[in-house]
């Protein structure tokens, strides 16, 4: 399959073009919206008086606040749009790191083979095993929870599919008549490896990153949500769900714009990754 | 078969080996104290040191990973720095409501999964087709954690508040009512699976939605394949072809998938069991990490990982029985 067949097949899914385009409003409005609004993301005044309004609400003084307010009274809008910035950096950054350590590993294990394979493949089991979540807690928690970390734990338990689909790939590239050609002509082997059957591993890669990045927003969101994650006042969709959840009765809104941006993006990435997949395959759109 | 099995079991020793050493190492790295912990900032040095010699904090790494791995595989895990209770104690109070949460929801996934999926492989490119798929890809996007407080806000809350039937009226708190230990036997069982109904529906919902996109695409490649052609062909009805001869194949790489997906199940038993306030091994795992109670972190994550190489190896167990070709295959 050629880069060229699988993009033209990419262009022609709808799932991608669905995705593609969720994600890209998504992207501009969390790049364009703080710079509209300006900063009453963080800033509190008269709690009292602006606390928990409805969505469409306008105050006195003809502040208009599309989703309304939170218990401080400050425009959730404002607040949404900030925390898609630091939900989207955090995802990406972390699906970056577990790309990069995924396809380090997978390319030395399936190009090395003997010992090096056998214990990453066998590291990698065993990180398999772990049920991401506590074991993240366990991380997050030994270091002072904080943004940097979140994005460092994520990153850290999340590569373990990239290393096993590079590592697949590069195997079965190794034996191809190019490879052999190429070695023959005198490539040495780091380059070998890198020009030669590394992009071919490259595909599935995105595909598992992609998902990754999904992946990685729900849980920096859950992370937050139990109070681990990023920390207030720096909002972040996780962290704006905790502070819902106390006036989740008096003001359920305040708790269900964060949870429906989580799944309205994580749904954006699933799609793309879904799009890809097939695209890969070969199947087009199912 | 048999040898495969033992082969894996073999397997498994090393897996769980290198993921007690990761904790561990990982435990230790940190710059957090539970000697200062547990005796607040009051303690002065020499209750400290004290303290220290008593948990054993005071020897070498190696010494204290020796030590503590010796025991740990003799059945002793220590006690609970936060509790003083022993820790095996601790995980086997909380073991018991997970594997029951765990379980039933597991079931309730699954049925429930495959039931959408054949529906949607019956009925491809249907306009029931194309709802239940934007269901279960926005369901299974949702957070467990919102799913969760959706659940409570419409069957805790909004029962009570429009007056739905009592019925429908779930617990949202823990894992029996206040007072129910007055209960007759049969009152207390149903006072019981009152309380599990939200926690059980919200990682079946989840886990549902999973399983089903999957199972709709092994059943489409089920129903491509040449045996379904020649089900067709021989005059078999389309019902009979679906679920006859493409879910039986689709079941295979379904149990595989149980297994893969068991550590996710415990990722998000971890945050249904905190909101519902459950008391099973998730709860107790934040409360110990919050407390930094390091014999009850590590012993919960080795636990946690125990149940997942387990559980797979279960899966491998169910797939022979299941495919013949798995038997004689290594």
């Amino acid at each position: 399959m050629t880069g060229r067949r699988t993009s033209t097949a990419l262009l022609r899914d709808r799932r991608a073009l669905a995705g593609g385009l969720l994600l890209a409003a998504v992207a501009a409005t969390a790049l364009i919206g703080p710079l509209v609004l300006g900063s009453p993301a963080i800033e509190m005044r008269e709690v009292v008086a602006r606390r928990f309004l409805v969505p469409l609400a306008r105050t006195a003084d003809g502040a208009f606040h599309l989703i309304g307010t939170d218990r401080f009274g400050r425009d959730l809008l404002a607040r949404l749009l900030l925390g898609a910035r630091v939900s989207l950096a955090v995802g990406l950054l972390a699906a970056l790191a577990s790309l990069g350590i995924g396809v380090v590993l997978g390319a030395v294990a399936g190009y090395a083979g003997g010992w090096s394979d056998r214990a990453i493949v066998a590291v990698t089991d065993a990180a398999l095993a772990i049920p991401r979540v506590p074991f993240l807690l366990l991380l997050v928690v030994l270091f002072q929870p904080g943004l940097g970390i979140t994005v460092v734990a994520l990153g850290l338990t999340g590569w373990m599919t990239v290393t096993r689909l590079v590592r697949a790939e590069v195997r079965s590239v190794r034996v191809r008549p190019f490879v052999e050609a190429a070695r023959a002509l005198g490539v040495r082997p780091a380059r070998v490896l890198v020009r030669h059957i590394l992009p071919h591993a490259l595909t599935p890669a995105l595909v598992a990153a992609a998902l990754g990045v999904g992946n990685a927003i729900m849980l920096e969101a859950g992370l937050s949500f139990l109070g681990l994650g990023v920390q207030p006042p720096t909002p972040s969709w996780g962290n704006m769900i905790a502070a819902g959840r106390d006036a989740l009765v008096i003001a359920p809104w305040v708790a269900l714009a964060p949870a429906l941006a989580v799944a309205v993006t994580v749904t954006a990435f699933n799609l793309l990754a879904d799009a890809l997949e097939s695209a890969i395959a070969g199947e087009g759109s199912a | 078969m048999r040898a495969s099995l033992a082969k894996r079991l073999a397997l498994a020793v090393p897996t769980l080996l290198l993921v007690l050493t990761l904790t561990f190492v990982g435990l230790h790295l940190a710059p957090g104290d539970p000697v200062r912990l547990f005796l607040g900032p009051t303690a002065d040095a020499a209750a400290e040191a004290a303290a220290r010699q008593a948990f054993g904090l005071d020897r070498p790494l190696a010494a204290q990973y020796g030590q503590w791995l010796g025991r740990f595989v003799t059945g002793d895990w220590g006690t609970s720095i936060a509790q003083h209770r022993p820790v095996a104690r601790v995980l086997a109070d909380a073991v018991v409501p997970t594997l029951l949460l765990t379980g039933l929801s597991l079931l309730l996934s699954y049925l429930g999964g495959l039931a959408i999926g054949a529906v949607q492989a019956a009925r491809r490119r249907s306009r029931l087709d194309a709802v239940l798929t934007a269901v279960t890809t926005g369901l299974y996007a949702l957070p467990t954690y919102v799913l969760a407080l959706g659940l409570v806000l419409l069957f805790a809350y909004g029962s009570v508040l429009w007056g739905w039937p009592a019925q429908l009226r779930f617990p949202a708190i823990g894992a029996q009512s206040v007072g129910a230990e007055f209960l007759s036997p049969a009152g207390r069982l149903a006072d019981r699976a009152r309380h599990l109904v939200l926690p059980v529906l919200t990682l079946a919902i989840v886990g549902a939605a999973g399983a089903a996109r999957f199972v709709r695409g092994s059943m489409i490649e089920a129903l491509r394949q040449p045996f379904a052609r020649t089900a067709r062909a021989k005059g078999l009805a389309e019902r009979v072809v679906v679920l006859r001869h493409a879910l039986r194949n689709a079941l295979v790489p379904l149990i595989v998938l149980i297994g893969l997906q068991l550590p996710a199940l415990f990722s998000g038993v971890v945050f249904v069991e905190t909101i519902f306030a459950w008391p099973g091994m998730g709860r107790v795992t934040v409360q110990a990490v919050l407390a930094r109670d390091y014999p009850v972190v590590m012993a919960a994550t080795a636990v946690f990982a125990t149940l997942v190489v387990l559980g797979n190896l279960l899966a491998d167990g169910a797939v022979a029985l299941v495919d013949p070709r798995a038997r004689s295959a290594a």
